[in-house]
């Protein structure tokens, strides 16, 4: 029975050599692209980012119909609907102004951008101001509008999951047709070489 | 590999990126691969979290033991020693592979062009604050909430990931930081 809930070292690595390698591959080590989703002239962030989501969704269901994995045996992210909007808040001003997430910092630091090493800098500095003003008032905040019912869409609010995954896929539909349209619109998505040489953007 | 460009660490010719459905699926497939290895999803902050609990042991070990978010991380053994960290020090083998192999492996401060060095320097560590400080409030980053989530059908990743967007298209309106 699925998951293997296998958390060792070789799984970590080859989950995240394949991480790596996609992201690279995506062009999601350059900020010139990465923020060209915010200045909407490059959609390849939402595009791939929402295809990942069904494609990744729509697997995990599979795999629930068909027997082989248990319902409910991933971790899903408790409701805590203050902490996801102020977290979502902070981490897309972050986004817009440093030029990378978290994750594709490491991905533009390892394809040799210095400026990702400082954002990295960056993200340890933020987390330290958090360690040191942790306490009630935070976690007060954190805990706020917290979805009682249930952590996943289905689970709250009864919708099927199946219904939830077809939604994506027709939103998804409609990101690739409007992304498209202002690409067109816009000096259109950054390439490897623009991306490669840092783009005047 | 015939023309070497000095600004190249890797002479190799440059390749282009993949279309975004191709990536799409792609990561999709890897997300799914990780969910049915281990359990959960892919991240990021998970690690650079337990990096600075580790650089807090070793330089100020009583405060941090004694603090209330780094104290509980640190007791369950090495910091470092966790998931996580194998998985994000895959991502830096797994880019720094990519890059080289499609000649994207380049030395550079990227956005000097526009902004100059300086600026740019001071913008990526205020983001890197910003998102650093943002990801512990929602106990994840744009990978571990709001990727990994949403693909369990997660009502606070797709709370984040809404607001994830919405401000960041505010915010490139009135500071240019790249």
């Amino acid at each position: 029975m699925l998951p293997l809930n296998d958390a060792g070292m070789l799984s970590g690595l080859v989950c995240g050599v394949l991480f790596g390698w996609v992201l690279e591959s995506a062009g999601f080590g350059s900020p010139c692209k990465l923020t060209g989703q915010f200045r909407l002239s490059d959609w390849s962030v939402l595009k791939v980012m929402f295809t990942a989501i069904v494609v990744a969704a729509a697997g995990l269901l599979g795999l629930q119909a068909m027997g082989w994995m248990e319902a409910d045996a991933v971790f899903v992210p408790s409701a805590m609907l203050a902490a996801a909007a102020v977290g979502g808040l902070l981490v897309g001003a972050g986004f817009a102004v440093g030029g990378y997430c978290p994750g594709t910092s490491v991905v533009g630091l390892f394809s040799g951008r210095l400026d990702a090493g400082v954002f990295l800098l960056g993200l340890l500095l933020g987390t330290f101001a958090f360690a040191g003003l942790y306490g009630p008032a935070i976690e007060a905040l954190m805990n706020a509008a917290e979805v009682m019912a249930g952590d996943s869409l289905p689970e709250a609010y009864g919708v099927p999951a199946w219904a939830v995954v077809l939604g994506m896929a027709a939103a998804l539909v409609g990101v690739f047709v409007w992304g498209g349209r202002f690409e067109r619109a816009s000096r259109g998505p950054v390439t490897a070489t623009e991306a490669v040489e840092g783009s005047a953007s | 590999m015939e023309k070497s460009s000095a600004l190249h660490a890797s002479a190799r010719p440059v390749r282009p990126f993949w279309s975004p459905l191709v990536a799409g699926v792609a990561l999709g497939l890897v997300l799914l691969l990780t969910f049915v290895w281990t359990g959960h999803g892919l991240g990021a902050t998970g690690a650079t979290t337990r990096l600075l609990a580790w650089l807090g042991m070793v330089s100020a070990p009583s405060v941090t033991a004694a603090n209330p978010y780094l104290g509980p991380i640190v007791e369950g053994g090495h910091p470092l020693s966790s998931w996580i960290s194998w998985q994000v020090l895959g991502v830096a083998l797994g880019a720094l592979v990519s890059a080289f192999w499609a000649g994207r492996l380049r030395v550079q401060w990227d956005g000097e062009r526009s902004i100059g060095r300086a600026r740019r320097i001071a913008a990526a560590l205020v983001g890197g604050v910003l998102a650093g400080f943002g990801a512990r409030v929602a106990a994840g980053c744009t990978s571990g909430l709001g990727l990994s989530g949403a693909a369990t059908l997660s009502i606070a990743a797709f709370v984040f990931l809404a607001v994830f967007f919405v401000a960041g298209l505010l915010v490139t309106r009135l500071v240019k930081g790249v």
